[in-house]
């Protein structure tokens, strides 16, 4: 679907006709990411995230490929295979550095892309069924880049393996027998370090094909915009080609401005010290934190130090470890039901007082707040902060959100897209 | 129905969270974390600056060889650098010749078979071979050295945060015990007085248990006789093998940071051309 002004795709030359006659492929990318995708014109820097997505997809994706044609799955020799790489492979230590930098910024993109998603209201009708693909992608990337950090088998791979597999154990009755059936062991051994391999090969590609998902879902409704209202007319769009292929180009230029200025010169910057030790099962490092980007999920994971049970009696009903492993899974499934909890009728902030302070001076500081005191050691200050804030992070989404969507007086949005850009009211409303 | 659920869920969580939250604040009312030696007394590492820091940072040649001195008299009696390879050296300044004879001249051989018998046998190194383990296995290792494991230097620089400097100064870092006093001028006997250091340990406050079983390993100037004329002093031997550390962990960051500004360099100029035909398009739309 597309709206009716779309430009059509024309095949000028006697092989594009040939072609389109027979697969219509370059149709199809004219209509996806060419001129014949009409885009809301006001569009800010906010909306050159998801195309960056992709292009952080595709770095991994091909650093990855030549990775595995040097890298060993073995737990003897994986850590040396990752430093034969760095030191013999041609050019290995860019192709390694960049696979490791890659994956912080993917994640630093889709987090933007998210807070963009979450302020304007990315997710409400007729977009949920993106956001629901969305949410998707980003438990699988979080399964690949969990997987991923096992491969180098340093020490925070191996206990970071042991910590994330030993949340199953925490299920009761099944628990440990489902933590061995997913390790194929008692403990991360060579069984698991294979799978984690093969796993972590084919999730990127299946994760590409949820992107087409994601994309094709966008193409119904079309883009949102900051001003959350919706396309009216021609005026208010303009052909994504070459408007927008023009604004993400410079945006990719900055982007990759800064992924080059970390990977070459601050490599490990992101990483932690401990996996340069080798993985050894026998001794535990002091301190086991996830990488950055898993920090405010962990912080969640710890904040739960009370079992819940039935007062006076001593009987335990959920232990408080199998509860901590329920919020933090439950903190990202809970995103699945945001276009149904957040009732607004309004989409971007901008628009949207209440939503607003609570956005700005809530979410965000307790976001921030976990992310923090998830790579602290277990002192009291913070644990009482991310206790607060984990707190908080609930709340905001299942109690505040649908609140404030009911009580709250939205401001008055503008008549169009055009209007709001120009300032002057639309004069000629096309169908 | 799927807000009812949510506000049930949301208030289960966030109630579970704040009880906890009380629990956690009437523990540490009743039972105040006591401070322990390590937390109080244990020093970050020195500030120290090598010729390799920055982005423009380049390794000192003469400063590698000089740390590779260190390390083969010194460290390599009990510690091992299995990613290294004799042919790597050649990156600190040696031409063919001189990479084989230091292999050759290596004082551990590299373990072999008899040609004839099939025995277990050492054979002199060859620049292909990694340098030479001083022990045969970790138990090896351990029995000879009150069963502690001395680590693989190869990766230690990075493998501590910041490891180049973290070296130097556990390097620079045994102090006597008795009387010792930190930068604020506690003394650490009058607080924890059940902080002596067991026997067969070390007391250095820049490791982190403040107690290491490595005797001091750069006890005296002039330890190593350095072969360019530069004045081996402790702290001269400590730096100069830090900094060859810092290579054994590293050896292509010369490459990295090269590479790095071509890669700069030309996103700079594709970014400027980015903008500019971002400008030019959209020059007639206002957005």
């Amino acid at each position: 679907m597309s709206f009716p002004w779309a430009q059509e795709y024309k095949p000028q030359g006697t092989v594009s006709k040939w072609v389109d006659e027979r697969l219509p492929l370059p149709r199809l990318v004219y209509n996806a990411v060419g001129a014949g995708y009409p885009v809301p014109r006001n569009l800010n820097y906010f909306w050159n995230f998801g195309v960056l997505a992709g292009v952080a997809l595709m770095i991994q994706i091909v650093t990855g490929i030549v990775l595995a044609m040097h890298y060993y799955a073995s737990v003897d020799g994986a850590f040396n295979s990752v430093e034969h790489i760095m030191r013999d492979v041609n050019a290995g230590w860019f192709l390694r550095y960049a696979h490791m930098n890659g994956a912080s910024f993917f994640f630093i993109v889709v987090y933007i892309h998210i807070f963009r998603g979450l302020f304007y209201g990315s997710y409400k009708a007729p977009r949920e069924m993106i956001w629901l693909l969305g949410v998707t992608i980003f438990l699988l990337m979080m399964a690949t880049a969990f997987m991923g950090y096992v491969l180098p088998w340093g020490q925070m791979s191996f206990w970071g393996a042991q910590v994330i597999t030993g949340f199953f154990s925490a299920i009761p009755l099944v628990g440990e027998p489902l933590r061995q059936w997913i390790l194929g062991g008692f403990a991360p051994d060579q069984a698991a370090l294979n799978r984690f391999f093969s796993l972590h090969f084919v999730l990127p590609f299946v994760i590409a094909g949820v992107i087409i998902m994601h994309v094709w879902a966008l193409h119904i409704p079309g883009s949102s915009n900051p001003t959350g209202v919706s396309v009216k007319g021609e005026q208010d769009t303009v052909p994504f080609h070459p408007y927008y292929t023009a604004k993400d180009g410079f945006g990719l230029g900055i982007f990759l401005i800064f992924f080059v200025a970390v990977t070459f010169f601050a490599p490990n910057m992101l990483g932690h010290p401990d996996n340069y030790i080798p993985a050894n099962p026998l001794s535990t490092p002091a301190h086991i934190v996830p990488e950055w980007y898993f920090l405010p999920f962990y912080a969640i994971l710890k904040a739960f130090t009370v079992d819940f049970g039935i007062p006076f009696t001593g009987i335990i009903l959920i232990e408080a470890k199998l509860m901590g492993v329920l919020a933090m899974f439950g903190s990202i499934l809970l995103l699945f039901f945001l276009p149904w909890l957040d009732t607004s009728p309004v989409r971007s902030g901008h628009y949207r007082p209440l939503f607003r302070k609570f956005f700005w001076f809530g979410l965000i500081p307790c976001l921030v707040i976990l992310t923090y005191c998830g790579a602290q050691p277990p002192y009291t200050q913070w644990v009482v902060l991310s206790q607060i804030a984990a707190a908080y992070y609930f709340a905001h989404f299942l109690i505040i959100l649908p609140i404030v969507s009911r009580i709250e007086r939205p401001l008055a949005l503008p008549n169009s897209i055009t209007e709001a850009v120009t300032g002057k009211p639309l004069q000629t409303a096309a169908a | 129905m799927v807000r009812l659920v949510a506000f049930l869920v949301g208030l289960f969580f966030s109630g579970m969270l704040l009880l906890g939250l009380g629990d956690t604040v009437i523990t540490a009312i009743q039972e105040p974390a006591q401070p322990t030696a390590e937390h109080e007394f244990y020093e970050k590492p020195l500030a120290v600056s090598f010729p390799q820091d920055g982005p423009f940072g380049k390794f000192d040649r003469g400063q590698l060889q000089r740390g590779l001195k260190v390390y083969s008299e010194v460290c390599a009696a009990c510690h091992s650098l299995k990613l290294v390879a004799f042919r790597d050296f050649a990156a600190l300044g040696y031409n063919e010749e001189q990479v084989k004879t230091l292999a050759k001249a290596w004082k551990t051989e590299v373990p072999s078979i008899n040609p004839e018998t099939g025995e277990a046998a050492t054979r002199p190194a060859i620049p292909a071979d990694k340098i030479p383990s001083p022990f045969a296995n970790e138990v090896a290792a351990r029995a000879a050295n009150n069963n502690a494991l001395p680590p693989d230097l190869s990766l230690i620089t990075k493998a501590r945060a910041d490891g180049t400097a973290y070296v130097y100064s556990l390097l620079m870092g045994y102090r006597e015990q008795v009387g010792y006093k930190n930068a604020e001028g506690k003394e650490l006997l009058k607080e924890f007085p059940e902080a002596t250091t067991p026997p067969g340990l070390n007391f250095n406050p820049w490791f982190a248990t403040l107690n290491i079983a490595m005797a001091n390993p750069i006890a005296v100037d002039d330890q190593v006789a350095y072969d360019d004329g530069t004045k081996a002093t402790k702290e001269q031997m400590a730096k100069d093998v830090s900094a060859f550390l810092a290579w054994t962990a590293e050896p292509k960051m010369e490459n990295r940071k090269s590479a790095g500004w071509a890669a700069l360099g030309f996103l700079l100029i594709f970014t400027v051309l980015a903008w500019m035909s971002y400008k030019t398009i959209w020059a007639d739309k206002k957005h």
